[in-house]
């Protein structure tokens, strides 16, 4: 079996034009959403953790999506989830290390 | 005009000669080899660095060295010999020998490589300069050398407490070659994973490969980390920002932590690929296969991904409490499996074996025996309450020379010898290198092993002299005529280089060994394969049908396009030097600022002049 | 949509320079890791001097992430009309993206110097040291992207940006998302989640 092959463009899926102008109107309202929260103060007990879920949200749109990691092989997403899994155990374990927790 | 019919047979590529070849070449044996010469000629200055540190330890009371000069000794050896030997030597091998044993002509990026090379040779010379440019700071003596140890601890490294240049070109110099690094480190990912031979799968790939592959991994994530705790500290020296000043705010752990989470990964990266190598080596010299070679390559990458989890041990003396203390010992503990999983396989190698004690195998075995002695010193430390006694004294000492020198040194010396007539076309002498051999064990072991004895008893680290009441002479003695046979040994090695030159031609397989390097020629041709072979097997010279076609065929039979040099990775390199000598003239203002625009505007030009040049792979 | 393929085998069919660059970014969120988690390590420890409640500017910010994350969009605009061949739009895009990007710079560099103005300099506090340092190196890596996109942008006008050279564009695309999406963790972590208190000593 050969692994060889000629050098392909990005795989057959596509996001189109529309689902580029429609993630970047759910980036849009995730951003007012979380600025929303902010503003309000009877949400400010759960203001951690909700903005950082909503922030993981458009992470991931912008990734999965403009960055064709989603219809890309899964070797980006290797190659880019190990580094990146370090990166928050690092921060993490350094707030445990410095006792922020 | 000649009247007989013309064969037309394609013009076999021949590398070019001349000075100038060699400054813009981006072949990757050209760029193995002058990685090797130079992390040799910097190996040698580390252990003259050594060799003086162990003359003024060798009687209590001694005044060879002042105790200044001594800080700036055991800096630069630690950081000489991990960044500008160890690591190098490695690259070296990465650079000459995984193209050859994935079935490539090249690297991915051939230029990159050329660049991360120019970039180390310019960023160990601008480190070192630091011997000699005293007076141009004001300095009192001609050194100015980094004298913060190799780990460079805060605050003691802050314009306070080291206010002249010393420490600059401490961060600089590794800043500097942290980029060499780096980029060596996305070329070879890609390399290993993009250009590999038609059916060479991963798990058909060399140990040395692999475990190459995850040193890359280590390197590219370890990196960033020290960048920015070195970005800290010379924003902290330069601008008075507060990342280190405890009076502020700031904690000097914070530097220890980025460090060492950093430096922990970084000895993993100093010790795969020698563990590599040894992989190589054994079964060449026991005339069998590497018993459980998928376990060894799981083993490889756990040790890399677990070694992300363990950089605290060596901070158990910081007050880290107690179930920090607990994680840590405990992921330390857990480390030592995949690295005994590891030892076992290669004894289980060697066993039932028709063994060959030729040079290499010496120092494999050598390897494994002294990294056994390191690995259990360590799993001494990984006790928090034991390492309370151990830590900054010379047990700790004793124990990374031997996973370190043992280890990682006797493994890179098993390449040169096992690879040598690869690369030059003939082999090192068998008698010099089994002198080599014999001297350099016996004077390691006479070096360090006393240092458990007297770190036990109460010897610190780092300390230029110690009294004579301390009862510590007899080891010290010893562990100073130790570096001197250790030395000798090195003359030997030497020796042997030069006597070797004119040995007969090696053939392409010398040793009778399996994997794909050793199907073309000694030297290899400069398109490296006349045909790029279709891979059946792990082991293709030894296995029948391993490999397509057979014996390759003498000249490529299609025309092969060989990319010609580039001037631009040493332009880039040297752009970057020279912004690294305008920051380390910050106190100067403007003659800092003109100096660092004046790198910048090369490195920016450079890079465009590259980036835009034809150039083909 | 045509892609044309580079004429270079590999053992996976990817592009070396996608896989590199991939490679690269995975280097980076370490980067910017250790900087994120020593802002979030020294938070609330400033001994002196303004911290986040008295001197961030959320609407401002707002504004600021929100001009970055369209930019984002005229990046993937962009990178689609090259791939499409479509000349004039690809430099619409392209030099959309650059703008929006400089934009950016330029709401950073009112925030920073305002900022000084109101005493928060980069060596007053450990909130001055941490925040400049972390949004000055975002800042660096937009005014590279800026640059990259407006070299990319000259090429298309000198015709030598088409369909063949997607990849080039692509991979700009992927450094410019990444800076996008380390924005949106630094908007979040810094600015709308501030101060966490210590907890007592």
């Amino acid at each position: 079996m050969t692994e060889h092959s000629d050098v392909q463009h990005a795989s057959g899926a596509h996001a189109s034009t529309r689902t580029y102008l429609v993630i970047a109107a759910v980036l849009t309202v995730i951003t007012i959403v979380e600025v929303g929260v902010f503003y309000i103060p009877a949400l400010h007990g759960i203001l951690p953790p909700t903005l950082l879920i909503l922030s993981a949200a458009k992470f991931a749109l912008v990734v999965s999506f403009y960055m064709h990691l989603k219809y890309d092989h899964n070797l980006f997403r290797a190659v880019f989830i190990a580094p990146l899994a370090i990166a928050v155990a690092v921060i993490v374990g350094l707030l445990f290390l410095f006792r922020v927790f | 005009m000649a009247t007989t019919a013309m064969r037309h047979t394609p013009a076999v590529p021949q590398a070019p000669t001349g000075l100038w070849s060699w400054v813009t070449t981006t072949d990757h044996k050209r760029i193995g080899v002058l990685y090797g010469v130079t992390a040799f000629f910097f190996f040698l200055v580390g252990g003259l660095e050594a060799l003086v540190i162990r003359l003024q330890l060798g009687a209590p009371g001694n005044t060879l060295v002042s105790a200044e000069f001594y800080n700036q000794l055991f800096t630069m050896h630690g950081t000489t010999m991990v960044f500008l030997a160890i690591m190098p030597l490695s690259a070296a091998f990465f650079n000459f020998i995984i193209p050859l044993q994935i079935g490539a002509r090249d690297v991915a990026f051939p230029r990159l490589n050329a660049f991360s090379y120019w970039i180390f040779l310019l960023g160990g010379l601008f480190m070192n300069a630091s011997f000699f440019v005293g007076p141009l700071f004001g300095a009192g003596s001609l050194s100015v050398a980094p004298n913060g140890g190799w780990f460079g601890y805060a605050n003691l490294t802050s314009a306070q407490y080291s206010p002249g240049p010393n420490i600059d070109f401490w961060v600089l110099g590794l800043q500097i070659l942290g980029i060499a690094s780096l980029a060596a480190g996305f070329n070879f990912i890609t390399t290993i994973i993009n250009l590999r031979a038609p059916g060479m799968k991963l798990m058909r790939m060399p140990v040395f490969t692999w475990m190459s592959f995850v040193t890359q991994f280590l390197i590219i994530t370890a990196f960033p980390v020290i960048t920015i705790g070195l970005v800290f500290l010379m924003l902290d020296r330069v601008f008075g920002t507060t990342f280190y000043n405890v009076a502020a705010g700031g904690d000097v752990l914070l530097w220890q932590h980025l460090f060492w989470l950093f430096g922990h990964p970084e000895v993993y990266i100093l010790i795969l690929p020698a563990m590599g190598i040894v992989s190589e080596v054994l079964p060449t010299f026991s005339r069998k296969p590497l018993f459980g070679y998928a376990v060894v390559v799981y083993s490889g990458v756990l040790i890399g991904v677990v070694g992300w989890g363990v950089w605290a041990h060596h901070m158990f003396s910081t007050g880290l409490g107690p179930i920090a203390d607990s994680v840590f010992s405990a992921s330390t503990m857990l480390i030592a499996v995949p690295t005994g999983v590891k030892i076992f396989n290669w004894i289980g190698t060697m066993w039932g074996g028709r063994l060959e004690f030729r040079s290499p195998m010496l120092f494999a075995v050598g390897f494994i025996s002294l990294f056994i002695i390191g690995g259990l010193s360590g799993v001494m430390h990984s006790s928090p309450p034991a390492d309370l006694q151990q830590t900054d004294t010379y047990f700790v000492v004793a124990h990374f020379h031997y996973v370190l020198f043992g280890g990682a040194v006797f493994g890179l010396f098993a390449g040169m010898y096992y690879w040598w007539p690869k690369v030059f076309g003939h082999l090192l002498r068998e008698g010099l290198g089994k002198l080599h051999f014999w001297l350099m064990f016996v004077g390691m072991n006479l070096t360090f092993f006393p240092m458990h004895f007297s770190g036990l008893l109460g010897m610190p680290r780092r300390i230029y002299t110690y009294g004579a009441e301390l009862g510590l002479d007899t080891y010290n003695l010893i562990s100073t005529v130790g570096a001197v046979l250790t030395g000798v040994a090195l003359l030997v090695f030497i020796a042997n280089v030069l006597a070797s030159r004119r040995g007969a031609a090696a053939g392409a397989n010398p040793w009778n060994a399996a994997t794909l390097e050793w199907a073309t020629d000694s030297p290899p041709p400069v398109y490296n394969f006349s045909v790029i072979p279709t891979i059946k097997d792990g082991l293709p010279l030894w296995r029948t049908g391993g490999m397509e076609p057979s014996p390759l065929p003498a000249v490529p039979p299609e025309p092969i396009h060989v990319p010609g040099g580039s001037i631009w990775p040493l332009c880039t390199a040297a752009g970057i030097i020279i912004v690294g000598i305008g920051a380390l003239l910050h106190h100067s203002l403007w003659p800092s600022v003109a100096v660092a625009l004046s790198g910048a505007l090369v490195t920016v030009v450079s890079i465009f002049k590259w980036a835009f040049e034809p150039f083909e792979v | 949509m045509s892609h044309a393929a580079v004429a270079h085998h590999t053992s996976t069919g990817l592009d070396n320079r996608k896989v590199a660059f991939w490679t690269f970014i995975g280097s980076e969120c370490l980067l910017f890791g250790s900087l994120i988690a020593t802002y979030l390590v020294y938070q609330g420890r400033s001994v002196s001097g303004p911290t986040t409640r008295e001197i961030l500017n959320i609407p401002l910010t707002s504004v600021s992430t929100f001009d970055l994350l369209m930019s984002s969009l005229a990046m993937v605009l962009a990178l689609a009309a090259v791939q499409r061949g479509d000349r004039v739009w690809a430099r619409v895009w392209l030099a959309t993206t650059a703008a929006l990007g400089a934009v950016f710079l330029g709401f950073q560099v009112y925030e920073f110097q305002h900022f000084v103005h109101e005493g928060l300099g980069f060596t007053t506090n450990l909130f001055g040291s941490t925040f400049f340092t972390l949004t000055g190196f975002h800042g660096a890596h937009v005014f590279v992207g800026v640059l990259w996109l407006t070299t990319l942008l000259i090429r298309s006008f000198q015709g030598k940006l088409g369909p063949e050279k997607s990849v080039n564009v692509e991979i700009a695309g992927l450094y410019w998302h990444f800076v996008d999406v380390v924005w949106i963790v630094i908007f979040t972590v810094v600015y709308l989640i501030q101060t966490t208190p210590l907890p007592a000593a």
